[in-house]
């Protein structure tokens, strides 16, 4: 069974008081996740992520469209007690302490009486707060709330959790924690759905990624996929410090480093490079192909002029 | 979107219910505390205090007081009262509160003065608050001749009348009526022109409904008094001249005592009764006559003079 | 469900009291121990008179401001602070969060009335040194004001859903000034003609009706209250409050959150 299903899923906000200029947040949007998986929603600032979320998370109402987790309507409250959300950037009452907090949250989640103190302990050492229980809200840190956010999103033990910007406010051994708590989910056969604008956390950890930009949806695939598909580069290194006048026609990037020269050019203009170089005669010492990484098909993909490329599924 | 749709569909149907649900039990609240809100000025026994509780909204206040005044006395009136206990202290709170309420002090002279049914029968404290009046609004005529109407119409003190009259007339603006009643206390104090110029005067100056439609009827009452009294006379002498009393008008016509067929006020031929007394024929609809009421007429609870009647 | 419900509810009491709320006891407790002993020193009849009118009068302002400061944010707060994001994405209906909040601030204004009402007796025990047994009545009055809170609570957590805490203080408060001169307006409303007499009317019945629920004056002069109009305004009351309660579910369920 699909974890999330998202059908045609749509909201406009009219904006202005008078004359009412609809705002497009978010176009159709169609979209799966299985389960099991984790899944990354990319995009700039802007784009719609955290629109889908609070879309998914009833906080708003769509336009139109709808949308099923496991199976079930987004506002069946069954469904609700076997997710788990982490907003961006999250608030929580600050006159609680943390264990206060998360007893609450149990108890609103229906977490069991008799094991609710237990779980919440247990929570709060998997985020590393093991001794801020007792401690006010008010007094916490960025990163330390940061962490209860991820401790209300799992104590409940959810099926399916959705983090909106889950490594804002960390520093890097916090984003090198949570990366690993959010692996550590996966195996415990939790589906996971982030949204991030951290292109390297997304390659590193996801399954399966969607890129939107503007409320509209323009790439879907696994990362290795994606970052085939986009054209290759490659690296010429030969004995210079010439550098032909064709290559830089070509467009080259080239430094040159004592006696040589390293040159970055695409997988196409490759032949045409060699070319050159054996017309001068300069030395070639090495071609290597460039891996291409999740930024390069990010940024190829958002550019308007790679729009032809349109979505693919 | 069902789960939603559901719970807004429960709730506006229990929000219809208990909007009627209110409503009716409001109306039941209402009937259980008729007069309650009233009753509690009863326990205001320092007015002035209630002014200075009032944090200079006192304003407002009054004219709630007032409100609540004016619809005491039509209610009361309408379920034929005999007392009018609380009229007095919402006049007085209401004058406590807004001392230049002047339609207040009228209310006072017209309404709390006069003797039950048709007032609260109160002359004294009415006077006392026709003075207050006059303490703070030492400039207006009225005030002057409120007073002096209470004691010449209630408690017959004709030499204080005219004093304060004379009082009244003093002051800038005067009505010219004031010095006129002055000077003719004297001879014609008691009489019916005396009467029938203050009445005159009131309905002339009222700007209120109530006090105007009061005045009207008591001009009526003094009309009909006058016509009554003079057609009696009549009779008398046709009596005299012919040995036995007229049988119609036309008699009285025929033997060129009288001209046209005399009518009330209201436009009614007077009667004419075989003793020779006059009668009026709706003595109901005219409060306040003390000649021409038929034989054991007993007045109705609810004398009509209001507006409304 | 009714758990749930619960939680909110003693949480909503828990924010309250550590906000501080409780600390108007202590202001309370200081009027009324002034008062009572600068009546005591006055003159012997009216003692018992001032302390319950000013108790039962102090009882009623602290408790409606109270109402008001915190029924404003009830709602409009949480979403201004987006705290509501991770409840709301729990299996908590919204309007179970609705009512919950209601329970929680009736909740706090019963307690903090309840240690007031100690204050009053307190204060009347020594100015009179020994309980009558009209002094019955004043908690009768007490219950009365405490039907006041839940409608003023149902109506400020009704604006709270929908407008700015500024907007709902100030609504929520024209409506208690309104609504204890309920009465004078029905009165107006019957005096005038034509569509002034169903506007004015509408408003009249929709207004809530304070003035039945004041009857300090009367149970300072030690009258008795009728029993019957204890059952109509204790129905009266649930239903006002359960008809603003209505709206304000109503107007949450379909709210976008910010």
């Amino acid at each position: 069974m699909a974890a999330i299903e998202i059908l045609a899923l749509e909201k406009t906000y009219s904006v202005g008081f008078w004359r009412k200029k609809p705002r497009q947040a978010l176009r159709p949007l169609n979209l799966t996740v299985q389960e099991g998986e984790i899944f990354g929603f990319l995009g700039p600032n802007g784009a719609g992520k955290t629109t889908t979320l609070k879309l998914l998370m009833g906080l708003i109402f769509p336009t139109s469209g709808s949308a099923r987790i496991l199976g079930m309507e987004i506002d069946d409250p069954r469904m609700k007690a076997q997710i788990g959300f982490l907003p961006e950037q999250p608030y929580f009452y600050d006159y609680l302490t943390a264990r206060e907090l998360l007893v609450y949250f149990g108890q609103l989640s229906g977490v069991d009486p008799k094991q609710r103190s237990r779980k919440v302990n247990e929570v709060l050492q998997r985020v590393g707060l093991p001794d801020a229980g007792g401690v006010q809200l008010r007094k916490f840190s960025k990163g330390m709330l940061q962490r209860v956010g991820i401790a209300q999103a799992i104590l409940h033990d959810p099926k399916v959790v959705f983090f909106d910007e889950p490594m804002s406010g960390l520093d890097p051994m916090g984003r090198r924690e949570v990366r690993d708590l959010m692996e550590r989910l996966k195996h415990e056969g939790k589906t996971v759905f982030f949204s991030t604008h951290i292109l390297s956390d997304a390659e590193a950890l996801c399954d399966r990624v969607a890129i939107i930009n503007k409320g509209e949806l323009q790439g879907v695939g696994a990362v290795a996929d994606l970052t085939s598909s986009v054209h290759g580069k490659v690296e010429l290194v030969w004995q210079g410090p010439a550098v032909p006048s064709s290559l830089r026609a070509l467009g080259a990037d080239c430094h040159v480093t004592g006696e040589t020269v390293r040159a970055i050019i695409s997988e196409s203009d490759q032949d045409a490079a060699i070319e050159a170089l054996r017309r001068e005669r300069l030395r070639l010492i090495s071609v290597t192909p460039v891996r291409t990484s999740l930024e390069d098909y990010y940024l190829q993909i958002l550019q308007p002029a790679a729009a032809t490329s349109g979505a693919r599924a | 979107m069902s789960a939603s749709r559901k719970v807004s569909l429960i709730f506006s149907i229990l929000l219809l219910g208990c909007v009627a649900a209110s409503v009716l039990l409001l109306r039941r609240l209402d009937q259980m505390r008729t007069g309650a809100t009233l009753d509690e000025v009863l326990y205001i026994s320092s007015p002035k205090l209630l002014k200075r509780l009032s944090l200079g909204y006192d304003g407002l206040l009054a004219d709630i007081y007032w409100t609540r005044a004016v619809q005491y006395f039509g209610s009361k009136h309408h379920e034929g009262a005999r007392r009018y206990d609380l009229l007095a202290p919402l006049l007085e709170i209401t004058t406590t509160l807004d001392p230049h309420l002047l339609v207040a002090y009228e209310y006072g002279a017209n309404f709390l003065a006069p003797k039950s049914p048709a007032g609260g029968g109160m002359p004294d404290r009415a006077i006392e608050l026709e003075e207050f009046g006059i303490r703070n609004n030492p400039n207006d005529w009225r005030l002057y001749y409120n007073e002096g109407f209470i004691r010449y119409m209630e408690l017959q003190d004709y030499a204080g009348a005219a004093e304060v009259f004379a009082r009244g007339a003093r002051v800038p603006n005067a009505h010219p009526f004031l010095a006129v009643l002055a000077g003719k206390m004297a001879e014609h104090a008691g009489d019916s022109q005396m009467a029938k110029m203050m009445w005159s005067t009131t309905y002339q100056t009222t700007k209120d409904n109530t006090v105007r439609a009061n005045a009207a009827a008591h001009l009526r009452a003094l009309q009909v008094d006058d016509d009554v009294t003079s057609l009696e006379l009549l009779t008398g002498r046709y009596q005299q001249q012919t040995g036995h009393f007229p049988s119609s008008f036309s008699d009285l016509q025929a033997a060129g005592l009288l001209r046209g067929t005399p009518v009330d006020p209201l436009g009614h031929p007077y009667k004419l009764m075989s003793d020779g007394r006059v009668e009026v024929r709706e003595p109901d609809d005219l409060p306040f006559i003390q000649r021409g009421m038929p034989q054991g007429y007993v007045p109705p609870d609810a004398p009509k003079f209001l507006p409304a009647d | 469900m009714s758990a749930r419900i619960a939680h909110i509810a003693s949480n909503t009491f828990r924010e309250a009291v550590r906000d501080r709320v409780l600390y108007n006891l202590i202001v309370f407790a200081l009027l009324m121990s002034g008062a009572a002993i600068l009546v005591g020193q006055i003159s012997i009849d009216i003692e018992r008179l001032v302390v319950i009118n000013l108790g039962l009068t102090a009882v009623s302002l602290f408790g409606l401001v109270i109402a008001i400061f915190i029924g404003i944010g009830l709602v409009s707060k949480e979403i201004e602070k987006r705290t509501l994001y991770t409840v709301l994405s729990r299996p908590v209906r919204r309007w179970e969060f609705i009512v919950g909040k209601f329970f929680g601030l009736a909740g706090t204004l019963a307690v903090n009335t309840f240690f007031m009402a100690i204050g009053v007796f307190v204060s009347l025990l020594y100015v009179s040194h020994h309980f009558q047994k009209q002094d019955g009545w004043v908690l009768v009055a007490l219950y009365f004001i405490v039907l006041q809170f839940l409608i003023i609570t149902a109506l400020t957590l009704f604006f709270s859903s929908f407008s700015s805490p500024l907007l709902s203080a100030v609504f929520a408060f024209s409506l208690f000034v309104i609504g204890s001169f309920a009465e004078d307006l029905r009165g107006f409303a019957a005096m005038s003609q034509g569509v002034t007499r169903w506007l004015a009317t509408g408003a009249a019945y929709l207004v809530p009706n304070f003035s039945a629920l004041n009857v300090i004056s009367s149970v300072a002069h030690a009258n008795p209250v009728p029993g019957q109009l204890i059952l109509y305004n204790s129905a009266y009351a649930l239903v006002y409050a359960a008809m603003a309660l209505c709206g304000a579910v109503l107007v949450f369920e379909r709210r976008n959150l910010k």
